[in-house]
């Protein structure tokens, strides 16, 4: 057992883990944070994204243990006394959810393209948004929703940015 | 799935950790972003003992510069390799390549240590360090040495590294004034290369000098395309940059996988290090 001391959505917790637990089941099945889900067994889905010390991460894909000392914040943690944030509204509004299992997942990685970039393209938005799988809405509705709460009401966004020869397009461009 | 059980241990400096390291023999793993190893330990396809977490050893992140040389600490993440200007403006190839790797959440904690130690060919990073004619320095017991990329990707899922030994940081010559361009071709966002091409060019007069052609996935380990490096010396425009490309795939050994047979990998190499090049030498 190892002692690890994290804040999730504002609480402190002091607690006993075995080093192989999954931030993922810390968060489920010790506080009972269900809003975070696990979709896949492969790091791929996203459904399971929480902010770590303000970054997005796969928590999945950390160790409890890591998280020591660390503050973690979860879908659940975003709603001040009960009122949505802009983009929660925004993916209630715009419809961008069916079943809502990658939903908690989406939101927090779109809050961190939104941290970054304010007024994304589209195509930002879905390049931000790679990470995050979803099975049922085929994303349209969900970059609607991002780019909503980023102030662009009709959804359609600025013009795309240009693709390079392979047809796969740069987000985070680099040039000499 | 639940990994495994392990011990685990977070050192505090490099000594402890390759003590630590030592003392386990071949049953540690050392973790740094974890991006790798923790998918492993899910899938259960690796068993350590002892988990070495040298994700906050002080000293181990972040870019400086030593005279010609950029040094980039092992545990530099990403998300931060991207953003860094002195990577940019000293090896914008790297910056461009990590761009490509994975996601945003699995950048802000990927390091640039973990994917050259992983040393998966289909991986990113090793391919273009390969191209970049980079260092990579290692800690063991008997203290540091620094391995040559071109040694240090031995086999498949092998590095050079000794099962005691830390990556503690890479060292990449200044490419200042070099054209470059990384081509990775891959079938849905997030995905793995199918292959990839990392391209370097210096030009005189309008004819390309030099070219250095790293592959991704063309082997058991990232390789350089030296055929179609020394073809390019002197090409000076779109049909001399295609012939010299179209020798991209010698002496390389592709895998056959659910996505690609080898004959289509060394088509994908020609076809993109032709890409590459010409992009890299403003000549696309
Ligand atoms: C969904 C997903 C998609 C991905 N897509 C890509 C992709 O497109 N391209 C790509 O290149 N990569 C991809 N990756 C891998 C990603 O880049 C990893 O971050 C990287 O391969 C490993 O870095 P890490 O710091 O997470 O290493 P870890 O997972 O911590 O370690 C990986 C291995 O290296 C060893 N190791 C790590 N650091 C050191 C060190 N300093 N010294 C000695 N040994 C060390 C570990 O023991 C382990 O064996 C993907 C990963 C995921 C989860
Ligand atoms: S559960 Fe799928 S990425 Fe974490
Ligand atoms: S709404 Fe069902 S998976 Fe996205």
């Amino acid at each position: 057992m190892t002692h690890i001391t994290v804040n999730v959505d504002g609480t402190t917790y002091e607690d006993d883990v075995e080093p192989r637990l999954l931030l993922a089941h810390y968060l489920r099945d010790r506080l009972g944070l269900t809003g975070t889900p696990i979709g896949c067994d492969t790091s791929n889905c996203g459904a399971c994204t929480v902010e770590l010390d303000g970054a997005s991460a796969k928590s999945c894909s950390v160790l409890a243990v890591q998280a020591d000392g660390c503050a973690v914040t979860t879908v659940q943690g975003l709603a001040r006394n009960g009122e949505l944030t802009a983009l929660q509204r925004a993916f209630h509004e715009q419809h961008g959810l069916q079943c809502g299992y990658c939903t908690p997942g989406m939101i927090m990685a779109a809050r961190d393209l939104l941290r970054e970039n304010p007024h994304p393209t589209s195509d930002e938005v879905r390049h931000a948004l790679e990470g995050n799988l979803c099975r049922c809405t085929g994303y349209q509705n969900i970059v609607r929703a991002v780019l909503a709460a980023s102030g662009q009401q009709d959804g359609s966004g600025p013009a795309d940015r240009t693709r390079d020869a392979s047809g796969q397009q740069v987000t985070e461009e680099v040039t000499a | 799935m639940i990994p495994p059980a392990f011990e685990y241990a977070r050192p505090e400096t490099v000594e402890e950790a390759v003590r630590l390291l030592a003392e386990a023999g071949d049953e540690a793993k050392v973790l740094a972003g974890g991006q790798s190893l923790l998918p492993l330990l899910r899938l259960r396809l690796a068993f350590p003992e002892l988990v070495v977490d040298v994700g906050r050893i002080p000293g181990l992140r972040g870019v400086r510069e030593d005279g010609d040389t950029l040094v980039i600490g092992a545990l530099t993440t990403h998300h931060e390799v991207i953003r860094d200007p002195l990577v940019r403006r000293h090896a914008g190839l790297l910056a461009a390549a990590t761009a490509t790797v994975a996601d945003p959440a699995v950048r802000h904690r990927g390091t640039l240590g973990g994917s050259l130690a992983h040393a998966d060919p289909a991986g990113d990073l090793p391919a273009v360090v390969l191209a970049l004619d980079g260092e990579l320095v290692a800690a063991g017991p008997e203290g540091r040495r620094t391995v040559p990329a071109r040694e240090f990707f031995v086999d498949y899922l092998q590095s050079a590294l000794s099962p005691d030994e830390l990556l503690i940081e890479i060292r990449v010559p200044k490419a200042d004034g070099w054209g470059f361009h990384y081509e990775k071709f891959h079938r849905v966002a997030q995905s793995w290369a199918i292959v990839g091409v990392a391209a370097l060019v210096r030009r005189e007069d309008g004819r390309i000098a030099e070219a250095r052609v790293g592959l991704t996935n063309m082997g058991a380990t990232p390789l350089r395309a030296s055929a179609a490096e020394t073809a390019l010396a002197g090409a000076d425009g779109p049909d001399p940059v295609r012939r010299a490309a179209s020798g991209a795939a010698e002496g390389t050994r592709p895998g056959q996988d659910a996505s690609a047979s080898p004959e289509y990998r060394a088509h994908l190499a020609r076809v993109l290090t032709e890409r590459a090049v010409l992009t890299a030498a403003g000549m696309g």
